[in-house]
């Protein structure tokens, strides 16, 4: 168990704004925090390193008790990452990964390699990038730097607070991509709020959606999308259309088949989700498409018909 | 290799250095005062005495320069750590007390400082000091106190979040990024100082404003312009010494924005 709320109650100005919220985080997990403004889910994030107190209950972080830790201590084992980056604007984009590990008083060699190490892992060549200063980066590229930052350490867990909210489109995509790699390659616990389902169900490997201060219902995203547990989580969610996000977290693949007779005329990539599978269709009026594999070999096919009756 | 420096950021010559002209320009009418005899004879025929040779104008530019320092490093220093002090635990309560004390300090004149000083302890190197240093105290303290508002809320936020302590965050985060603010203020300060310096002449202390009280009051215009250009050639000596310790403190700054546009 990596965190565990236990009963945990906040008061904001005398009003409850967490009630008796009991969550359990598992190891390798990467749970979203979903709601509205006002839900709470920032709260959540921060009271875990001790941004902001709990007043009832408790917080365990790997079993103990999180009052018990030293507070930077505590803090220097969990990498934070921010919507607004918070980089030093003084310092170049080494020193601002090298953050946490000169406080835990790491040597100039190991720091050097850490931080060239976590500037490829985000795709951002160290010899380019490592002297620049924030300001000469691109926002895309001062979150790639926030998160290497937050990452720079080694930490247990990861607390991103909407850490791509102000990014445009394409950049997010980007980053939510390379964060998804991260995951999967590190094994890190993250911990991820934001009030973009689209983020959420692209992310998470669970989301807890928040509402009011307390948990309306988590569990995986399909889980979510296809039993909300009530109307809140259904109009959240997107009542509309539930079925084209389920669509987007399924691949084609499992739906491609041989080709017989002729070849289609359009084709898509076999790594597509099922809607936009049927987005190609919808735009291109037509009713198979070619499936590819990435050097554009021609797999096999998709049928409308097959994809709309999964 | 810092890419910064490979960018065409012109150092300029010795030659073309305002600084260096404004300096030399200061020495040679200090020290070489005598020389320009003939030109102030010129300049001023009426005049028995167009040169003012009662002290070696040498000597006041040192006691000035002298009286301005000790004043500007007691300011300073003061104003820095009572700014400094507002981020504390502690110190957050007298914020808006120093912040309406700044505020008005611009509007205090120094002479009245002076004024009030000389009763209290006499004439001399004395009154004139505690003066400048009162007066030189606010524009430090507002700068700081700006400096500090400057640092964006996210920036220290995630400064904690990464588990610096508070004194780091102020020393390696908050400090850093309010020096361009403090050392504007600094500047000011130290430049005003110069100029309130030569009023101080007129309570005894001695410095570039002795030329020119005794021109004025003499009727000697010659005193006067000799008092009067080295006061102003180190004014813009000293304000030009800013600009070159800006670009040494936080260059890089300066310099990257300067590629951005």
């Amino acid at each position: 168990m990596m965190i565990r709320f236990e009963h945990i109650r906040k008061l904001y100005e005398g009003a409850a704004a967490i009630t008796d919220l009991n969550l359990d985080i598992q190891q390798g997990e990467l749970v979203v925090l979903l709601g509205p403004s006002g839900s709470g889910k920032s709260t959540v994030l921060k009271m875990v390193n001790r941004m902001v107190s709990h007043e009832g209950g408790q917080i365990l972080f790997k079993g103990k008790d999180i009052n018990s830790f030293n507070v930077q201590d505590l803090r220097r084992r969990m990498g934070y990452a921010i919507q607004s980056v918070g980089l030093f604007p003084h310092r170049t984009v080494a020193h601002n990964i090298a953050t946490v590990p000169k406080l835990l008083g790491w040597d100039a060699q190991r720091v050097q390699a850490r931080t060239h190490e976590l500037l490829k892992l985000l795709a951002m060549d160290p010899e380019q990038y490592a002297s620049r200063y924030p300001h000469q980066l691109s926002g895309g590229q001062q979150q790639r730097v926030g998160v290497a930052r937050a990452l720079a350490a080694d930490p247990d867990v990861l607390l991103m607070d909407e850490p791509f909210g102000a990014l445009d489109p394409v950049t997010r995509a980007a980053l939510q991509v390379a964060l998804k790699k991260i995951h999967r390659s590190t094994g890190k616990t993250i911990l991820f709020v934001t009030h973009d389902i689209d983020e959420a169900l692209l992310l998470a490997t669970r989301i807890v959606l928040l509402n009011q201060g307390h948990i309306s219902q988590a569990g995986t995203p399909l889980e979510l999308l296809q039993q909300p547990a009530n109307d809140f989580v259904a109009d959240f969610l997107g009542r509309a259309d539930l079925g084209l996000k389920q669509l987007s977290l399924r691949s084609i693949a499992p739906y491609t088949q041989a080709i017989e007779g002729t070849e289609p005329s359009h084709t898509i990539t076999h790594t597509a989700t099922l809607r936009e599978a049927i987005s190609h269709m919808a735009t291109l009026h037509v009713s198979t498409l070619g499936v590819t594999d990435e050097s554009g070999t021609v797999l096999g096919q998709v049928l409308a018909a097959d994809l709309l009756e999964n | 290799m810092r890419e910064l420096h490979t960018l065409p950021l012109q150092k300029p010559s010795y030659w073309a250095n305002p600084l260096v002209w404004s300096v030399a320009a200061l020495l040679l009418l200090a020290y070489g005062l005598p020389y320009f005899q003939p030109l102030f004879a010129a300049l001023f025929p009426a005049l028995p005495r167009p040169l003012y040779l009662q002290e070696p104008m040498a000597e006041l530019m040192w006691q000035h320069i002298g009286l301005v320092w000790v004043s500007s490093s007691i300011a300073v220093m003061l104003a820095t750590l009572a700014g400094l002090a507002t981020t504390s635990e502690m110190g957050r309560a007298l914020k808006p007390m120093m912040e309406t004390l700044a505020g008005m300090g611009q509007t205090f004149p120094p002479v009245a400082i002076l004024a009030v000083a000389v009763p209290v302890v006499g004439f001399g190197e004395l009154p004139a000091l505690i003066a400048l240093s009162i007066f030189g105290l606010l524009p430090v303290l507002q700068a700081t106190l700006a400096g500090l508002a400057s640092v964006p809320l996210p920036v220290i936020d995630s400064a904690r979040a990464m588990g610096m302590s508070p004194r780091h965050i102020l020393t390696e985060v908050q400090m850093p990024l309010a020096l361009p603010f403090w050392l504007a203020g600094v500047r000011t300060s130290v430049v005003v100082n110069i100029g309130t310096a030569a009023i101080a002449s007129t309570v005894g202390a001695k410095t570039l404003g002795l030329p020119i009280i005794v021109g004025l009051s003499g009727f000697n215009t010659a005193y006067v312009l000799q008092g009067a250009l080295v006061l102003g050639l180190l004014a813009i000596a000293v304000d030009l010494a800013f600009d070159w310790l800006a670009l040494i403190l936080y260059g890089h700054a300066i310099s990257a924005v300067d590629n951005q546009t």
